[in-house]
């Protein structure tokens, strides 16, 4: 695929921001995590962080590495990267399989969530699962996944009040996407059920479970399995 | 062998920091890292430390600390009224200290954080590449948080640093009633109104005391926006303003999230973040834009000043 529509914009005199779309859904973050492959594949000496997010790749640099006016040479090496085609054949994702207790005390918003789209428990679940799922970014906190890709049915907006507590594991939608939260945080997503995976550990290489791109394959698990997973971890 | 330093009182928000967490924030970790990178750097070069050596940053009330055995030390940034032993010591200075002496913080004169580096640096191992604490995280520096009454830190051995580095800097520090701060215009200028536009650059704002590491909230005129409507959350940097829908400014510092949703209306300049960052709550600051040329003209000019230092340091 070419590139089209790109914007290069200054985000202070360290960071550089490229945008690759005005929209939030598959197709803009496909281009995003191409693009990071590209940057990766030929990298820019300087560089202390490249930051997909769900439109935009930000690019964290030394001004020191880019000549006189680093901004200007920064730019001049993206619109070498951004000029070739990115790969249509572009490397697999990685799959991550995800294992979720769905509903009960596990998702507390499971019955309510199924009411407002008006289909059974079962069914949502039924749609989660086979959702295509794909990590469109990380941010809010370490290792907080923005998953693209929730089949439309299951579409809402959040908690009109958010929960102050939420535990971690915890699965929840918003919009077309699931999160999970890694640690005990507020937050006012709609929780589906919990995963007994840890999704991050500050200092375990990687610290994170997920990184951008990756596609999540959430796997259903029963209450006892949960609880087995979670004592087996500590 | 290591020399031991006990905290006898911690002080308000006595933290270890370097010059933070690169190479993380696509997984949402924070950089963290010095508030006042230039004072950082500027007391690790006193003693003739490398740059990314962990200091104590230390805000408004400063810690009480009782060294083991001789080192040296030295303490840049905000003027927190050090003393050792009961007798004030100056700032910029690389001083030794004898084995049990006391280095203790009184009245604050000046600025709002002081960094105190010891020779060959605090001795805590990095965490994903850096000695920065994270406090909301639990993680990174002295045991994820800032320091307690009882604390033990180790700094390395004491091997007397070699001649003072040429160091043309100083650490500047507030001196106007109304800090003036550099700032280039943000991705979302075009987005402001005509007033706002006019008010940025004139008005006045006051720092909330909802202010930290993480942000500095500030009071002052709202700032709308012509085009209301949701953002795509997209990343944000060290000193970014962002405009949340109640128009009060907020500017990220350190311990920024990596990524935010609000519209950005600037950016302060990298070389006038020091300053900010030694503002206190309820004082005053405006804005002046520059360009992006001028921002990275005078980065390039900071970093050649500390270039040079550390060559003749080394």
């Amino acid at each position: 695929m070419t590139i089209e529509n790109w914007r290069i914009d200054a985000v202070g005199d360290r960071c550089l921001l490229v945008g690759l779309g005005t929209t939030v859904d598959p197709e803009t973050s496909a281009r995003v995590h191409a693009f990071v492959q590209r940057l990766r594949a030929q990298p820019i000496a300087g560089l202390r962080d490249i930051v997909p997010a769900f439109s935009t790749v930000a690019l964290h640099y030394r001004p020191e590495c880019f000549g006189p006016t680093p901004f200007a040479s920064l730019k001049a090496l993206l619109l070498e990267r951004l000029a070739q085609p990115l790969d249509a054949q572009q490397a697999a994702p990685r799959v991550i399989e995800i294992p979720v207790c769905y509903g009960g005390d596990y998702g507390p918003d499971l019955e309510d969530v199924a009411q407002r789209c008006g289909l059974s428990t079962e069914r949502v679940i039924a749609l989660h699962l086979e959702s295509a799922h794909r990590v469109y970014m990380l941010g809010f906190a370490p290792g907080f996944p923005f998953i693209g890709g929730l089949n439309a049915q299951l579409a809402m907006p959040r908690r009109t009040t958010p929960r102050t507590h939420i535990p971690p594991g915890s699965v929840a939608i918003a919009r077309e996407q699931t999160c999970i939260y890694p640690l005990e945080t507020p937050g006012g997503w709609n929780i589906l059920g919990r995963t007994p995976v840890r999704l991050f550990e500050a200092g375990a290489e990687p610290p994170c479970l997920l990184g951008p791109g990756d596609a999540i394959r959430f796997v259903r698990i029963d209450a006892n399995t949960y609880e087995a997973m979670l004592e087996a971890r500590q | 062998m290591s020399i031991s330093i006990e905290v006898i009182k911690p002080g308000a928000q006595s933290q270890l920091q370097d010059l933070g967490r690169y190479g993380y924030q696509h997984l949402g970790v924070p950089v963290c890292g010095a508030m006042d990178e230039y004072s950082h750097r500027l007391v690790n070069l006193l003693v003739g430390n490398h740059t990314d050596q962990a200091t104590l940053e230390i805000v408004l009330m400063g810690p009480s600390l009782r060294f083991a055995a001789t080192t040296q030390i030295a303490i840049c940034g905000a003027d927190l009224s050090a003393t050792l032993d009961g007798e004030p010591v100056a700032l910029h200075q690389r001083l030794t200290v004898p084995a049990g002496a006391v280095l203790s913080f009184g009245r604050r004169i000046n600025g709002l954080r002081s960094y105190l580096a010891v020779r060959g640096g605090f001795s805590v191992a990095p965490l994903m590449g850096s000695r920065s604490t994270f406090v909301r995280g639990s993680f990174g520096g002295h045991l994820g948080r800032a320091l307690r009454k009882g604390d033990v830190l180790q700094a390395a051995d004491f091997k007397p640093a070699g001649a003072l580095p040429d160091l043309p800097l100083v650490s500047t520090l507030p001196s106007a009633e109304i800090t003036p701060l550099r700032v280039v215009l943000g991705e979302h200028w075009a987005g402001f109104t005509a007033e706002a536009q006019a008010l940025f650059a004139e008005a006045s704002y006051r720092i909330s005391p909802q202010s930290d590491r993480m942000g500095y909230r500030l009071e002052g005129p709202a700032l709308a926006r012509s085009q209301p409507g949701e953002l795509i959350s997209e990343a944000v940097n060290f000193g970014s303003i962002q405009v949340p829908p109640d128009g009060q400014p907020i500017v990220l510092m350190a311990e920024r999230q990596s990524t935010g949703g609000y519209p950005k209306i600037g950016h302060v300049i990298s070389v006038d973040l020091p300053l900010l960052a030694q503002l206190a709550p309820q004082e005053a600051l405006r804005f002046v834009p520059v360009s992006l040329e001028t921002a990275q003209t005078l980065y390039l000019q900071r970093e050649q000043q500390f270039a040079a230092a550390l060559g003749d340091a080394s």
